[in-house]
């Protein structure tokens, strides 16, 4: 039975405080009718006695105290899920937005999903070749991971990001990968620049958009990422599809969990932000995976602005915390037209010990990679003591790991947005640089693959 | 059953009313959904209760029902080898029943009721038992012998005892006591937030080796004792713990997984079965307990997990066991308690955490120690307690590591620095700190070798002047610095690159057995001290550098344990190598004069 009740007790910001309600629910779903006849949706955030607090997703503009009428519905929020959402672009509240019909539902889900038991779970350890040399050989993706971009403003993770969604591809499978894009809180343009790029490579058709933009309700965004990620589930598990999760910015959206507590009056953590902040974007973040026995996958790129390129600011450090590693941009390199400016030495991909090696990518990518970035990190060192005491004053070796350095950052690192490198072209060009370093510094490097690799260039490079 | 009546519900937290009679830490079933839930408040007659289930879609006026239960697990055979959640549910059977997301409500015992032991009783008919003494024993897997002791609080006479298979809900033996006779099964229960009595405390003096390089050599843990590891994300703390899990010396590993990413309990679950202990070179899985509680599941069961874990980890320490529980972060363990604090409005102490964070944390490491057990033979456990601690950005001023430090005596500090360098284990070696390397050094010196302390801290020595060099460096430039002072970064180098360098992902390099590390670093010490000897004696310091046999020392730890004594010959090469450089004359001058 639905009720409906005009006992509002008090408006604070997004929240609504009704009382004499009987039998309302811990987030269950409800809508509020102003007086102009505007429908608004939102949900029970705790039910005290007679008295429930709601939190209305588009905001409480309209809304009075004498004359609103709120119905609760008596369900959690659920949304309908369908194959035929690909190619189609939705609000922050999967409404569709592209005036294109309304989604004929195949089945109808809670936004807030349960959580993937442990033991039903597949480890990722496939290799996803994203073509971008500073991934695939330093910070490999594999599927069903999540590795988010930590950027700044400014900084190109957009680009990067659409390179990624246009070059991915899994070494020897036919499938493509379908995306899943969640929006919270980024402007039109950046927004666009997305549609676009979908556009351009022929992708969009195999794209579900889920826009929530800077103008549009902020605390909408609280579900957004929810929202696509029931959409990713169902494509993922149900029907089999390699699903390409990105949200992008998540800043945005731990603001606006920032705002609902701050009106609840809560007490607030490190920089405002809730003392469960970690504990819901694990909720958000953990969704994606594999699953034992199922075809499909849910890899996820969220992508967040660091406020002051501070890696310590609650976002990106409890991101960090529940991610499988990090992809960070820098400025220095972006200043220096390095493209994509991934910081080799901060980023870090957690399974990326899984997805490469024999079989995978090739037997010394390990080796290969652990000795790059030791070589890049002396040569780095070489540089700060250079800038200090002018570059005479290096030692050889100094001198050799700092040209190293620079070399790797030119032709390595920097590739620009529309090379798409095989693995094997981004291993050998490793080796390549390798070889501007004496043997007797392999130290990470197996003898056999000295051999193999570093000593005959002829025979491995045809 | 007596029951109450939801009146408020806000997140994991409910409140009820008509409890009256609860006791606090009592369990309760919320609502029709049978949710569990434990009694964390209690005034007049309302009950704040912590849901360790979602609790979306309850709401007043549903029912509370009481238990009068606190929260306990279920002991016995079975145990090893499980994968549980927080709160002692089996989560591969809930996934037999409920399919691959976790469903609510779900009540399945801990322990399989159907499958049959072979019981080996240990006592006979008359013998006079009280609460411990060990009456029987279950080989339960190859590798762990689980043994049947009397629980707590009973005394008296066996009056029959048998023999054979039984399930673990038959009687097994009767024990004829002054109130009347009392049948034991197999299993026993403990209300996980109480600690399992023992006999006597002791000094814990015996080394918990786990075949890390830069743990057992510098900054070793004593079994029965403590140790903490916090660092920023990406500095490697899920490698140690999985590490420890995989390589400590101890019979039976409680993994606790606390709020952290579901994929990394897949990795643990997907691995151990296939790693062998080196020592028996069975399957590490035979002696490993799993508690997953991943950060998407409940939060409240979060808290309860690390409770759970040593819980089970005490009762095979009272077998005589030494045990080692990894907590995998004790961060999340503190947040959803600061969670739970916020929801029931509670006055917060430093970071919005509860005041009484401290007094959780020291009284969680406390439940550590090397034991004499209470009953009969006399036997000795040891627990030792290894936590993780995630501390926002990194920085340890943050109260969970603050609480921490105060009570553990091991300290491995990860640091970025390191990892960005791609040095792991990132565990500083001038920051970290154990407070037991005098309680093992005697062990590590009679049973390894009787210099074994003395390398350890010429080796500390050198790595420290390494790190007053580099000050000087940073300023001036190296080519300012003595031959004598450049050979001593040369050695701390070695040491840092052919020593305290591991690589957990290669097969062989991921454990080092103490007498391999002790030879690593002797080699290392051997070659640095020829090297110093060499230059007081007119050798080049560009020449020692250059010798080849480095390139031996550097591939080290690549060496199988069978293969230890070629490391023995490897300081005779060294020896011959440096006799070659001294020899040939003029061209020692040359090279000093190059560098002085």
């Amino acid at each position: 039975m639905i009720k409906e009740y005009s006992s509002i007790l008090n408006v604070s910001g997004p929240l609504l405080l009704i009382e004499g309600v009987e039998g309302a629910k811990y987030e269950e779903l409800v809508e509020i009718y102003t007086r102009a006849g505007e429908k608004k949706r939102g949900r029970v955030l705790e039910v005290d006695k007679d008295k429930a607090l709601v939190q209305i997703f588009e905001g409480s503009t309209g809304i009075d105290v004498q004359d609103c009428r709120v119905r609760f519905l008596g369900r959690t929020l659920h949304i309908g899920v369908s194959s035929d959402m690909l190619g189609r672009i939705f609000d922050g509240l999967g409404r569709p937005k592209d005036g294109g019909p309304e989604i004929i539902p195949e089945a109808m889900l809670d936004i807030n999903g349960a959580p993937i038991n442990p033991t039903a779970r597949n480890y990722p350890n496939e290799f996803i070749q994203t073509g971008i040399s500073s991934i695939d050989g330093i910070n490999t993706l594999v599927r069903g991971q999540k590795l988010p971009i930590f950027s700044g403003s400014g900084l190109p993770h957009n680009r990067v990001a659409a390179q990624i969604v246009r070059q991915s591809k899994v070494l020897g499978a036919k499938e493509e990968f379908a995306v899943v894009f969640g929006a919270m809180g980024i402007t039109f343009e950046e927004a666009n620049f997305f549609i676009q790029d979908f556009t351009k490579s022929g992708a969009l058709e195999r794209v579900v958009l889920f826009l929530n933009l800077a103008d549009d309700p902020a605390i909408e965004r609280v579900s957004t990422p929810r929202v696509a990620f029931t959409v990713a589930e169902y494509l993922a598990f149900e029907k089999g599809l390699h699903i390409l999760v990105i949200l992008s910015d998540m800043t945005n959206y731990a603001e606006a969990l920032r705002e609902i507590a701050a009106a609840r009056k809560e007490i607030p953590g490190r920089r405002g932000y809730p003392g469960y902040l970690y504990t819901d974007l694990a909720s958000v973040y953990e969704r994606s995976g594999r699953i034992k026995g199922k075809e499909g996958s849910i890899t996820l790129i969220p992508i967040l602005t660091m406020p002051e390129d501070d890696k310590t600011h609650p976002i990106p450090d409890l991101t960090g915390y529940i991610t499988e590693g990090q992809v960070i941009l820098s400025r220095s390199l972006y200043r220096k037209k390095v493209t994509p400016p991934i910081d080799v030495q901060q980023s870090l991909s957690r399974l990326k010990d899984k997805g490469i090696g024999k079989g995978k990518t090739r037997e010394d990518h390990a080796d290969l990679f652990n000795q790059l970035i030791a070589c890049y990190a002396r040569g780095k060192e070489a540089a700060e003591l250079s800038v200090i005491l002018g570059e005479a004053s290096l030692s050889d070796l100094d001198r050799i790991f700092l040209k190293f350095s620079n070399q790797f950052e030119e032709r390595y690192i920097s590739q620009g947005e529309k090379e798409n490198r095989t693995i094997e072209q981004t291993l050998d060009l490793g080796w390549e640089l390798l070889r501007m370093v004496p043997r007797a510094e392999m130290k990470r490097v197996r003898d056999e693959y000295l051999q193999k690799y570093y000593d005959h260039t002829d025979d491995t490079e045809k | 059953m007596r029951k109450g009546e939801i009146t408020k519900v806000s997140g994991p937290l409910v409140v009820a009313k008509d409890m009256k009679g609860s006791k606090m830490y009592d369990v309760v079933r919320v609502s029709e959904e049978r949710l569990v839930g434990e009694i964390i408040g209690l005034s007049g007659d309302t009950a704040s209760i912590q849901v360790y289930e979602e609790t979306s879609g309850i709401g007043p006026g549903e029912p509370v029902y009481i238990t009068d239960k606190p929260l306990f697990v279920e002991l016995g055979p079975g145990l090893i080898e499980s994968i549980y959640d927080g709160i002692q549910r089996p989560l591969d059977i809930i996934r037999d029943q409920t399919g691959d997301n976790i469903a609510r409500g779900v009540e399945i015992p801990a322990l399989e009721r159907d499958v049959k032991w072979v019981f080996k009783p240990l006592v006979k008919k008359g013998d006079a038992v009280s609460s411990g003494d060990i009456i029987g024993e279950v080989k339960e897997t190859v590798l762990v012998l689980h043994k049947i002791m009397v629980p707590h609080n009973i005394e008296g006479k066996i009056k029959n005892i048998k023999q054979g298979e039984f399930l673990i809900t038959d009687t097994v033996c009767e024990i004829e006591t002054k109130d009347g006779v009392v049948k034991l099964t197999m299993m026993q229960h403990w209300p996980v937030r109480l600690p399992r009595p023992y006999k006597k405390r002791l000094a814990p003096s015996l080394v918990l080796s786990t075949g890390q390089r830069v743990i057992d050599t510098f900054f070793p843990i004593a079994k029965g004792g403590t140790a903490c590891c916090p660092g920023p994300f990406g500095s490697g703390k899920t490698v140690i713990q999985h590490q420890l899990a995989k390589w400590a010396d101890a019979e039976i590993v409680v993994y606790i997984g606390c709020g952290e990413r579901g994929n990394e309990m897949t990795d643990v679950l997907m691995e151990f079965p296939e790693l062998k202990d080196h020592r028996s070179g069975e399957s590490l899985m035979k002696r490993t307990v799993l508690i997953a509680n991943t950060s998407n599941m409940p939060v409240a069961a979060r808290e309860a997990s690390v409770y759970t874990g040593v819980t089970i980890a005490e009762y095979f320490r009272d077998m005589g066991y030494s045990v080692a529980v990894m907590a995998d972060s004790t961060s999340r363990w503190a947040e959803a308690m600061r969670e739970i604090s916020g929801r029931l409005e509670e006055m917060p102490g430093e970071e919005g955490y509860p005041a009484y964070l401290s007094a959780k944390v020291s009284s969680f490491y406390e439940r550590a120690g090397r034991i004499e057990v209470i009953g009969k033979p006399d036997r000795e456990g040891a627990l030792s307690v290894i936590g993780a601690v995630s501390p926002p950005g990194g920085d340890l001023s943050d109260p969970v590591v603050q609480a921490t430090l105060r009570v553990v005596k091991v300290f491995w500090s990860l640091e970025d620095r390191l990892a960005y360098q791609r040095h792991f284990p990132a565990i500083s070696w001038l920051n970290s700190y154990s407070l037991y390397i005098d309680d093992v050094s005697e062990e590590m010196n009679t049973t390894i070798a009787k210099d074994f302390t003395d390398l350890t801290k010429e080796a500390m020595r050198l790595l420290e002047q390494e790190a007053e060099l580099q000050e000087i460096v940073r300023l001036i430039g190296v080519d300012a610095l003595s031959p004598e002072d450049r050979l001593i970064l040369d050695g701390a180098k070695s040491i840092r690159e052919d020593f305290l360098h591991q690589n957990a992902f290669h097969e062989v390099d991921t454990y080092a057995s103490l007498e391999k590390q002790y030879k690593m670093l002797a080699v290392c010490l051997f070659n640095y001290n020829k090297a110093k000897e060499a230059l007081s004696r007119g050798a080049a310091f560009n020449d020692i550098v250059k010798m080849k046999v480095r390139e031996k020392i550097s591939r080290m730890r690549y060496l199988l344990e069978s293969e230890l004594s070629i490391m023995d010959r490897l300081q005779d090469e060294v020896t011959a190598e440096f006799k070659k450089l001294a020899n040939p004359g003029g061209r020692n001058d040359k090279g000093i004069q190059q560098h002085s």
